[in-house]
Order: structure tokens, then sequence, then C-alpha cells
């Protein structure tokens, strides 16, 4: 395992992640009688976000903190990209596995750049290549570098805080990401968003992430995979959830995922899965005149506004448009979604639009198009009639 | 839109409610990386200096106009005070830079594993040593180490460790452990995880800590005069000895003057050493 950045196995897609193998890990506390892990043996493909869930006690922190050995283990062996991880020092081997915390667990005497910067720090990199990656970074989870880059953490609201944490974790470009928690202290829909966010970053880099939620919905959304562990552990569950969902292995699973999954199921399909209307768009500083002629033409009441690097910023009305030129609309943008996003999530966002739609957007917060209740309900009946077949 | 959003005054931490979440560009209201200079702190560096500088103006009014006699004189000679608030503020000095080279190590160490177990003992002791007097510490260390500055400096000491040993143990312990861990998390070492997350977030509760004691250690430097180490207590003395009112208040008066500025410098140290963004 090295720190390169990019680590290309055959495939048609970029991953950039290493896989990590458990075998027959057990943690045993000193003075209790039962182990918190009893056994745990696992693969966790390259490139996939793996959801580790569970009741409360179940073991699935301790067993995401040992591949980090922030929690030694009792026996057993983890591999990461085929190596134990008990070949370097624990300081080593943490500096190339992110690790991302619930709430970002900023140090609040640093300022962003500073927290961002500290596993570059650690590995030895020079200023000028650190400050560079520290933009990026900001770039990437969608915070002006210049606005931010100096602010300290008190200064931040939390979801701010927490794409602080992701690009701190992601900071030194590591082959595996732990996250514990990460988007647990924050408000629903912050949490939205912010997992939003988290899969089209991971659209890019393909890492594998490793990531211990307590919410289902959470697990069916991110996962490639969802990990059900039962006290002390014990694989309960291990597959894609769609399987999950159609094909519980027990009771506890059954229960655990509960009832609803036909809901749920809206949780698993994505605005990407049904159909993206576009509509007409207008660039801040078109002329409005031109505008409304193309949008009349179109059949439209209302203009997408994008901005110079092709992301939405409002969604007026014709009749609202004034002055000469599109302005740059000064309210943030509330209705806008991402294509990785659930059709669970959709359906929220759009009932707070007047639209009845959502501007779906893809990478790096790019317009793609629209999505409206026509849209998911056409889905959801085509998908009961394949159901019912 | 930078411009349509005003920084509060004071930088009031960004609401975290749903509203309040900003994507990209929404810029949260707090004042950018602002020192919060709050009226009172404002306060509590402006008067105290404004206070002394009256005050002693005061005394030298009625130190050159007063009629003196010629004990009086002697002591109260310009040279003479000059001289003791020397020794005064040398053993404060001394005092306090044993005290916070001693105190924090000890008190980082009473924080690591094992030894940690002994930090609610120490702290115990240390609150109980506090009300020992002091009089009785400073005679009985004379008695064994023989007078003179430095025996006055080890009893000064031994009285000022305690708040600092006890502030340092309590900053360390309050901060969050999540924090630390996300250091460990991170693959910062131990030490390094000491000196750039415990000891900077701690180092309030610290400082507070070493303002306490440098009070402490220029108030209870007045009795080094017992064992001969010097200080401002010399004046005092004198006038108790000699009968004479007025140069024992001089000299009170003088110490009060001396401690204020003290107290004042240590909250200025506080506040300069306050890591920015706490």
């Amino acid at each position: 395992m090295t720190t390169a950045p990019e680590k290309t196995s055959a495939g048609d897609e970029q991953i950039s992640g290493a896989e990590i193998v458990l075998q027959d890990v057990v943690k045993q506390y000193p003075g209790q009688k039962v182990p918190a892990v009893r056994s745990l043996s696992l693969t966790i493909p390259a490139g996939e976000i793996v959801m580790f869930v569970g009741p409360s006690g179940c073991g699935k922190t301790t067993s995401l903190k040992m591949i980090n050995r922030l929690i030694e283990p009792t026996s057993g062996t983890i591999l990461i990209d085929g190596q134990d991880v008990r070949q370097q020092s624990e300081n080593q081997l943490r500096r190339q596995v992110g690790y991302v915390i619930q709430g970002g667990s900023l140090f609040p005497h640093m300022t962003v750049a500073k927290n961002i910067a500290i596993v570059p720090r650690l590995l030895g990199w020079d200023a000028e290549q650190t400050s560079r990656r520290v933009d990026e970074l900001l770039d990437l989870v969608g915070l002006e570098p210049a606005r931010y880059r100096d602010r300290y953490p008190r200064e931040l609201s939390g979801g701010q805080q927490q794409r602080v944490g992701v690009a701190r974790g992601l900071a030194a470009d590591p082959p595996v990401i732990l996250m514990d928690e990460p988007f647990g202290a924050v408000d629903p829909i912050t949490r939205q968003r912010l997992q939003d966010e988290l899969l089209s970053i991971q659209r890019e880099l393909r890492k594998t992430i490793v990531c211990v939620t307590h919410d289902i919905d959470e697990a069916i959304k991110l996962g490639d995979r969802i990990l059900i562990l039962q006290e002390g552990a014990e694989v309960a569950q291990y597959d894609t959830p769609d399987v999950i969902l159609s094909n519980p292995a027990n009771d506890f699973v059954a229960d655990f995922v509960g009832a609803g999954s036909s809901l749920k199921a809206l949780s698993l399909a994505r605005v990407s899965d049904v159909e993206i209307r576009s509509v007409t768009t207008a660039r801040v500083g078109d002329p409005v005149a031109e505008v409304r002629q193309r949008a009349e033409a179109n059949g439209d009441s209302s203009v997408v506004v994008l901005d110079q690097r092709g992301r939405p910023r409002g969604w007026p009305m014709l009749r609202q448009l004034k002055g000469d030129r599109i302005v740059e609309p000064a309210e943030e943008l509330e209705i806008d979604i991402d294509e990785r996003a659930t059709l669970n999530d959709a359906l929220d966002t759009m009932l707070s639009s007047r639209h009845g739609a959502a501007i779906v957007t893809g990478a790096r917060d790019q317009y793609l198009g629209i999505v409206d209740f026509q849209a998911v309900t056409d889905h959801i009946r085509a998908m009961e009639e394949q159901g019912g077949e | 839109m930078s411009e349509s959003v005003t920084a509060g005054p004071g930088g009031a931490p960004p609401d975290t409610g749903p509203d309040a979440e900003p994507g990209p560009e929404a810029t949260p209201r707090a004042g950018r990386s602002r020192r919060r200079l709050d009226r009172e702190t404002l306060l509590m560096l402006v008067v105290p200096p404004v206070l002394v500088a009256i005050v002693f103006a005061g005394y030298v009014w009625w130190r050159q106009t007063a009629d003196l006699d010629e004990t009086e004189l002697r002591q109260l000679a310009w040279g003479t005070v000059g001289d003791q608030m020397w020794e005064h503020v040398k053993l404060t000095a001394v005092t306090s830079l044993l005290v916070v080279l001693i105190a924090v190590p000890l008190g980082v160490l009473l924080t690591r594993g094992r030894l940690s177990r002994l930090s609610p003992v120490v702290v115990g002791i240390a609150n109980i040593g506090q009300a020992a007097p002091s009089v009785g510490l400073i005679v009985l260390l004379a008695m064994w180490r023989g007078f003179g500055f430095w025996t006055a400096v080890i009893a000064l000491t031994l009285y000022g460790i305690l708040p600092v040993l006890r502030n340092t143990i309590t900053g360390l312990r309050g901060v969050d452990a999540t924090l630390v861990e996300a250091g460990r998390g991170l693959g910062m070492s131990q030490g390094s995880v000491l000196l750039r997350v415990e000891l900077p977030l701690a180092s309030p509760v610290i400082m507070a800590g070493v303002r306490t004691s440098l009070v402490l250690v220029v108030g209870t430097a007045t009795l080094a005069t017992f064992i001969n180490g010097g200080g401002l207590g010399g004046i005092i003395n004198s006038g108790i000895t000699l009968f004479r009112f007025d140069v024992m208040v001089a000299g009170a008066v003088l110490v009060a003057l001396l401690a204020l500025l003290i107290e004042w410098l240590g909250r200025l140290l506080e506040l300069v050493t306050r890591p920015r963004g706490i």
C-alpha cells in the first residue's frame, strides 16, 4: 500500500480503492465475559461503499476501528490490499486510511485549511503541494476555497463542518476511508445533501469506503453492500441493498429493515433511474428578452438559471424576470438534487418546490435536467408491474 | 453575494438549523476569525492600569508633600522602595517561571496512562495544601534550608504550583475525547496530539491557573522579608516594628498596586495565548 494517488486495477472504471479482508477477527475486552466481536470474517471489495449497520452495542464501531487499529484485535488478521495492517506502525497505517467522524470532529483551534492539511503535513508534503490539495478538496466538497480556507470551525454550520471533515479524511488520497456515523449529527435535510454529495464524490474517486451507521435508510441509500450485524458482531446478512430488502436472510434482518419495505424500495431507486426532462435554461448575464422568447417557444413558463460553471442557481417564473440581463439569484437554491439521490429524497424535495419538480445535478453540481411527480409515479407504476409479473 | 451578508457583532455563531444549512455560496454570519473582545474583557484590560496609575500618582504626591520625620523618610526613600519593588518582582517572576516549568509537565504526566488514576488524589492534596497557612510553610522551609532569596522562592513555588497543577489537569481532562481520538485516527502520534491538540485546547484553563498563581505569589511574596528574602514586605514590616502607621500603609498600597499590575499582566497573557478559533 502506498500513498500514490492513482491506483488503478483492471476494470472498466478507475478504482482508487483497495480491498479489505477481515479473517476471524476477535475482540475480547479484558474483564468482559462476552467478546465484543466474536469472530468476524468479511471481504470488502475495492471501490465499494460498505455500510455496517446493527443495533447499538452490536460491535459495528469496534469492527470499524479495528481496521485502522484504533482498537487492536485480540486475534485474527486484517488485510488492506493484501497487506496485514500490523506490518507497519499504527501511525503509518492511519495516515494511509482516511478517517471521518461524526460531526466532523474538527480541531476548533485550527483553520479549515490546517484541519484538512493534517495528514499531508504528517506525510511531509511541501507547503505548496499541501495548499493546492486543500483548495482542490474544498472545491470537491462544495466549499469555495477562497472563502472558507481561513475560517475557524466555529464559524461554519454543522453541515459545512461535516464537509470539511470529509475533505480531511480524503486529504492524502487514501485508498480506504473509514466513516464513523459521519452524518449523525446534522439535521435531516442537511444529511440528505451530504449523502448525495458523498455519492457524487465517490462516483469520481471510487474509494473503498467503510461506513458505520445505525440508520438503515442511510445504509440502503449509500451502500453498494450492507453488513447487518447482530450482537457480538455476528453477521446477520451481508449483501446488496436490493437483496436485503427483497430477501432478508432471517427474522432479525426482516425486523431490522422494518415494515414498509416496498416504500423503502423508493430509497433504492435513484433519480437517474427515472426520466429526466429538460427545460429552458439561461446563463447568468443572458439578455432577458431572448430568454423569454426561447422559453415561450418551448412552452415553458419558467427557466432554470445556471451560473458560469453550469451549476443551477435558481428557477424563476418568466414573469419574475426583470431588467435587461439575468442576474444571479441572491438566495440559496434548495430544490436541487443529485442524480444519485433516492426517489424518496426526490419526492421530499419536490414537495418543497412550487414547480412540483426538482432540479437534477450531476458531478460537481452540473445541471442535468429536472424531475417531476409524473416521472416518479410512472416509475413506481412500472416497478409494480414488473413485480406483479 | 458577500456584500449582502453582514457580519454579526462579535461574530455570532452560525445557526445550524435546516434553514441555515448553506450551500457553497452561503456565508455564515460569523466574523472572520475575529478574536472575541467583549465588553467585560475590554474593561478588565483598560481599568486596572488606569487605576494603578492614578493611585500611584496619588502616592507620589503624598510622598512628596507629606510631613515625614527622618525615620519615615529613610524607610520610604525612593532608592529603598525601588530596590524592594525590584526584589519583589524578581521573587514573583522566578517563582512563576519555576511554577509553570514544574506544574504543567507534572499535570500532563498525571493525565497520561496509569498515572491518571493518581490525579484525583493529587488534585485533592492540592486543594488541601492551598488551605495551609503560607507563613507556616515559609518559616518551616527556612528552618530547614536557611534564610534567603532561594528559600523564599522554593516556598512560594510550592505554594504557587497548586493552582497551575490543578488547572492543567482539569484543562486536559476537559478536552473532548473524540478530538483526541480524531487526532490519533488521522495518524498523529501521542506526543503530537498532546502538543498540537490537547495543550492548545486546554491552554485557556491552564493560563487561568497561571494567573491565579501569579496573584497568589505576588501577595505571598510579602512574607519573604521574614526569612530575609527581600521584597516590599520589608516596608510593611518596618512600619509595624517602628510603629509608623503611614509607612505600613504606604507599603501595603505599593504591594496592592504591584499585585493589580501583575494580575493585569496575567490577564493580558491569557488573552494573547488563547488560541484563535476557541
